[in-house]
Parts: C-alpha cells; structure tokens; sequence
C-alpha cells in the first residue's frame, strides 16, 4: 500500500519508436503477471459467471451437473425484496464508511504534517486498528456495543444520556456496523494522505505565507489541489475496499437484527450456505464484480483527464 | 473470548466461499490409500470436546488396528470443506456433522448406506434414526446427542422465592419477577441463523406447531409469546446478536437468572466455583404436555471412497458407536448415549443429565419431516424470529413472510 506517486508528468521519452524485439522482450516480461491473473483472477471470475446461470445445488458438487437455467437466478434475485435492502445497505455503507473514514484521515494527516513532540509516536498508534484482523476489531466492537454490559452506553449513561440499542434494534444497526468500518479504514486514509501532503514542496507553503494566506486558505488553494491525484486513489482504493466487506459485518451482526445490516456480499453468502442456492448466490456476487468495476472504469477515466491536465 | 473463535471461524467459511469453486481441479482419488489408515473429519474444534473426541477415537483405532488420520474444522467450515471435497473427489473416509446437513451431504450421493457394514439402528431413539435416514435408507448414525433444557442460577431463584418453571406460564412470572437490579430473568439466542431457530423449536413444536406450515396458529402463538417475553423487559433486547455461548457468558457473569441451553455449556459452568445452577426440561405450553426440543448432535457417515477404506471406516464407526465408547463420548462431552438402553443407564449415573436424557425421548429430528429443504425454512424462520423481536411486524405477519419466503 505504499505506491504513492503524486503527479506523475508525461515521460520525457515518448516520442521514440519501440523497436520490435523490444515490444516482444516487453510482453515475456509481462507473461508471468498475465499467467497470474488469469489463473487467479479470469478462471474464477469465469467459473462465477457459469455458476450464475446454472440451477447449482449441493448435489451438483458431487455430480458436476447443474443444468443450465438462463438468466432465472438474476431474475430470482432482482425479484426478491431483499434484493433492494441489500442494496440500499449497500450503498449506505459505502458511503457513511468513505466520507468518515477520508474526512477523519484528512484531517488527522493535516494535524500531523505539522511537526510537534510525539507526532511520530501518535501515528503509529493510530495504524493499530490497521493491523488487527477484522474478526478481532469486529467481536471487540461486537463487545462494546453491548446494549446492557457495553462500555459505549456505559459512557452515554455517565453523561447522562440514554442506552442506545446499538446492535439489537433495526435503526442503530446498520449505523453501527459503518461505525466500526470507519474505525478500521481511518489509518489507512491517514498514511497514504500523509504520504501524499510529504511530497508537496514546503517552499510551496512559505511562499503562501509570505503572500499572507491564512491556514484555511492554504489549505483550500495549496494541500487540497495539489493533493488531489493521491485523493482519488485513496477514494478509489476504499472504495473497492469498502464494497467488499464482508467480514466486519458478519462477525459484528451476521447480517441482522431483521436484516436491517444485510449488504450484497453477507446476503450472497447467506444464499449460497444458508440457502444452498449457489447460482443465486454467485448472481449476487456478479452483480458486486459489475458495480465495482463499473468505479474502476470511472476511476481510470477521472485519472487519465487529471495526467492529461498536468501534461498540458 | 468465544465470540472472537466464533468470528474466526465465520471468516474461514467465507475464505472457504472463495475456495467452493465449481470446477476445482481433481484432486488424487481418495482410494489410492491403504485400507490400513483412514481419514476422518469432525468440527470438534474447542479444546475439551477436541480433546474427548480424540480420545474416543484413539480407543477405535487401538480396537480395529485402523490408523486414523484426523482433521477438525470450525463448525461453519464443516459443509464447505465438504462440498468441496465432493466436487473434487477428496471426501474423507469417515464424517461426523451436524445431523441436519447429513440430508445435504446425503442427497449429493456421496455416502454409503450404514448397512453395508452391519451397522443396525436397533435400540437407538427413533428421531435419533430420522435424522439419519434419508430416501429410506440410514446414512448416519449419532454415538450421543443433545438438546436444549432451561438451565437456572438456584441462588438467584431462591432469593426471589422462585420454584423452577414447568409451564409457559409460570415461566413469563418467574422471568418478570427475577428481572431487577439490571438482571434479565431469562436469556436466549436468536440470532438470525440455524442457531436462532434451533433455539426458538423447543417453543414452536411444543406448542403443537409443524415446520411444514409456519404461520400455523400454534406457530403465532409461540413466536407471541417468546416476542412477549422480550417485550416485557423479561428477556434482553440484544438477544436477537446473542449466539448460544454469550448467552451461556450472561449466565455465568449472573446477568440472567435463567437460560435456555445445551447440556454441551454445563462442563464451563461447572468451573464456576460460586455458580449453583440447576437443570429442568423447556416450559411447556400447558402443564403435563411433554417437551418437544430438537435433536442436536453429530452423525458419523461413511462417504464413498473405495471398497476397502469404505470397510475400515464402518469398522471404526461401529467401534465409536459401541455402548462402552458411546458412554465414555457422552460423559465425556455432557451428551446423551442414542441408545435408549445406554441413556438410562447414564442418566442414572448422571442426575444432571436427567432432564436432557427426559427430553431425548420426546424430540424431534430437525430434517425428519422436510428433508433438504429444511435449511431454507430454517433460515426463513430465524428471520421471522428476529423480525418480531425487533418490533418490525406482528408475530403473524412475520411468520406468514417466513412462510412465502420457505414455500417458493
């Protein structure tokens, strides 16, 4: 998660003419990766698309036959009413997670750009959540969301709120689970943020000062302009992140209370182990893939305008 | 920490997930072993029944000479890794699961019938037999099983004057009356998986309700009542995230006054040295009616391998399902020998065990009655379970979606 080059500029020698054992030597080179992604990444994503189509049972594992059923599994799966709370959710939790987690890590990288005592220590402290396996963040959040014994309402009793339902009514949960997912991704918008305002020129700022620009107005015509190609690739990268989780929200409500946290990845996995309907199941998931790839094109759009520009 | 075990095994199935590919290339056929040794597969994964399992077979394998090959995975992972195994021809000699997957594993065709290797179901419960049988014929064959009693903290019942309930409705005034000082009078899970519903059966078929109609009157009647029970404040809101081991947690930590459990939970609250607990059969709807909870426990099967391990493997079976190593597994794991001669026996021996021994003969298999279909209704009534207690629609109407939802 390192590979952070702000701004790339156009490359000085692109005017010269690839000669051709050049381009061969170029794709031998390449042959090792593509092998890899196709084995890894092609045949399963392939197997997937097949599985979607098939009327795929417990039996068919043993068998190997499951006959083939058209688009009947994305037609099952569209219509189900679980299919649009899975996607609200969703979204919801994409959304919640990304602005929170981008916000809270901005602003927490623009604190330690600054140099102070400590400043060092603090930020690694702040890579834990980081490094602790999901499960472990997730049934330690599981724990302190507790509506009885937890030490979040706990905390809201001595200050003399209310106990919040945290997991156990259908409006707090799916707060609560996008809660824990911005806990988590917030370290990782922090470093690379971090990385990405480390690499713009302080002379930069000291010009802006001279000129008589206040913090604010730095911040808004300096760090955030020229932060912005290591922005989108923070938010593309969380993105994808994010849309996928799974983990978080399985040990953190399995999906409930009423499916009130039910997103496309659990209610994918509930079909196909829950249900034993595998072809569904893989329709969900192909629908996951298509949403996903469909911001990695959009990404890829957006960075290919933004390298454009700084060629110009 | 159990929640935390529990989550590390959901994430190994999800992992799992990723693995279950249809096509997965073939692996060696499993008969290229000699007959000598055999591989064997159990989701024993918690440290004492991992230990007490592995003892068990250790015994089988000094009896028959067989050499046993042993690998345990999380519950969760259980059907996955066979599934998997099935597609790429690697299942093990011989299986222990959960008994309502044996009806999955069953229908792939994939495990031999136990009489080729003379293993009878003479004197074992009936509903033990059911849960084995699937098409007419016996696949799998429980050492022990387990169900659910209400377990009781007698210091806490004493102090408010309360005498174990028997039915219904002495349960709903022994709850209200032991919920006070930030106690629940009674905890349970409901979580939105077989779990939930496996915990919620006791109520719904002891109330005279089928799983082939869930939104029977019966059925409304129960899920009202068990709904009731949160409602009133008698029963924690947060059952509804609760799995069978934090309830067993808010027991022993003395949040709750009661709790309904498996007998597999007394070995943690026997190390509780201040704990008094006491044991009787689930509430019934009306005094005299008999409990009815759902069998629990792990089948041995033999999948189809080849013709000589297939014959060690049955050897070993019929070893782990003797009375000597049948008594040694239940006493061992607080489960109940499956035979009815055995469990007497036990039961004597064991006054704990009694009510769960009691509860033995009137239970009732899980997959008897729908077969493979069982899991989505199962899945359909923990939904229900979790729609009502959250207060998202009435118990009726939750249960006539759960009944829509299973039908189709």
């Amino acid at each position: 998660m390192t590979l952070v080059a702000p701004a790339v500029t156009a490359s000085p020698r692109a005017g010269r003419k690839p000669r051709r054992e050049n381009r061969f030597a170029a794709w031998l080179f390449l042959l090792p990766a593509l092998a890899y992604v196709v084995v890894f990444f092609g045949y399963p994503l392939a197997a997937n698309v097949v599985m979607s189509t098939q009327d795929y049972t417990v039996k068919s594992f043993y068998t190997g036959e499951a006959p083939f059923v058209g688009l009947a599994n994305y037609a099952a799966v569209f219509g189900n009413p679980l299919f649009s709370t899975a996607v609200l959710n969703t979204v919801l939790f994409t959304a919640g997670s990304l602005v929170f987690q981008f916000g809270i890590g901005l602003a927490l990288a623009v604190f330690f750009s600054g140099r102070f005592l400590g400043s060092a220590l603090l930020r690694s402290l702040l890579l834990l959540p980081w490094l602790l396996p999901l499960v472990v963040s997730g049934a330690i959040w599981r724990w302190m969301f507790d509506q009885d014994h937890g030490v979040l309402n706990a905390a809201l009793r001595l200050v003399g709120f209310d106990a919040v339902p945290w997991l156990s009514s259908t409006g707090w949960a799916l707060p609560a689970v996008i809660l824990t997912n911005i806990w988590i991704g917030i370290p990782f918008n922090l470093v690379i943020l971090h990385g990405g305002l480390r690499a713009i020129p302080a002379s930069l700022y000291e010009a802006a000062a001279l000129d008589g620009a206040g913090a604010w107005q730095r911040f808004r015509h300096l760090t955030w302009p020229l932060l912005r190609p290591v922005t989108g690739i923070v938010l593309m990268l969380g993105l994808v992140y994010t849309i996928k989780v799974f983990d978080v929200i399985m040990v953190v409500t399995g999906g409930g209370p009423a499916n009130a946290t039910q997103t496309l990845t659990t209610w994918s996995y509930r079909l196909s182990f829950g249900d034993f309907a595998f072809g569904q199941g893989a329709a969900v998931g192909n629908v996951l893939i298509l949403v996903a790839t469909l911001f990695g094109l959009l990404y890829l759009r957006s960075a290919k305008a933004t390298l454009a520009e700084a060629a110009a | 920490m159990s929640s935390v075990r529990r989550a590390l095994m959901l994430t190994a199935g999800a992992l799992l997930l990723a693995a279950c590919s249809p096509s997965a290339p073939a692996g060696s056929p499993a008969g290229a072993q000699p007959a000598g040794s055999i591989t064997e597969l159990d989701y024993y994964a918690d440290e004492q029944g991992s230990a007490a399992w592995q003892k068990i077979l250790d015994t089988c394998a000094a009896q028959t000479g067989v050499k046993i090959e042993r690998q345990k995975v999380p519950t969760s992972q259980m059907l996955p890794k066979v599934l998997q195994g099935a597609s790429s021809k690697t299942l093990p000699d011989l299986l222990f699961t959960d008994n309502p997957t044996l009806q999955q594993v069953a229908a792939t065709g994939a495990l031999t019938p136990l009489s080729d290797y003379g293993i009878t179901t003479d004197g074992y419960y009936e509903s033990i037999v059911k849960a084995g049988t699937y098409q007419g014929k016996v696949y799998g064959v429980a050492p022990g099983v387990n169900g659910l009693a209400l377990i009781y903290n007698k210091d806490l019942l004493a102090a408010a004057g309360v005498q174990p309930p028997k039915t219904w409705d002495e349960l709903k005034a022994a709850a209200a009356k032991l919920t006070k000082d930030g106690k629940y009078g009674l905890a349970f899970s409901a979580i939105p998986s077989e779990e939930g519903t496996w915990q919620f059966l006791p109520f719904f078929w002891s109330n005279g309700a089928e799983l082939s109609q869930v939104d029977s009157e019966p059925a409304v009647k129960a899920l009202q009542y068990v709904t009731d029970l949160v409602n009133s404040g008698s029963a924690s809101k947060s059952v509804v995230t609760w799995n069978q081991n934090d309830v067993a947690d808010q027991f022993v930590a003395g949040n709750a006054a009661m709790m309904v459990n498996g007998s597999w939970n007394l070995a943690r609250l026997d190390e509780q040295q201040a704990l008094h607990y006491g044991v009787v059969p689930i509430p019934v709807p009306e005094a005299g009616a008999k409990p009815v909870v759902a069998l629990g426990g792990e089948v041995g099967a033999v999948p189809v391998t080849s013709g000589p391990t297939q014959q060690a493997a049955g050897k070993v079976l019929s070893c782990v399902l003797s009375e000597p190593t049948m008594l040694e597994w239940s006493k061992a794991h607080a489960y109940i020998p499956s035979k009815t001669a055995t469990a007497a026996k036990f039961g004597a021996e064991q006054p704990a065990m009694q009510a769960f021994v009691d509860e033995v003969g009137t239970a009732r298999s899980r997959t008897a009655e729908l077969g493979e279909k069982y899991p989505k209704v199962s899945q359909a009534l923990a939904d229900a379970l979790q729609v009502a207690l959250t207060g998202k629609l009435p118990a009726d109407q939750a249960l006539k979606a759960a009944q829509q939802a299973s039908g189709s």
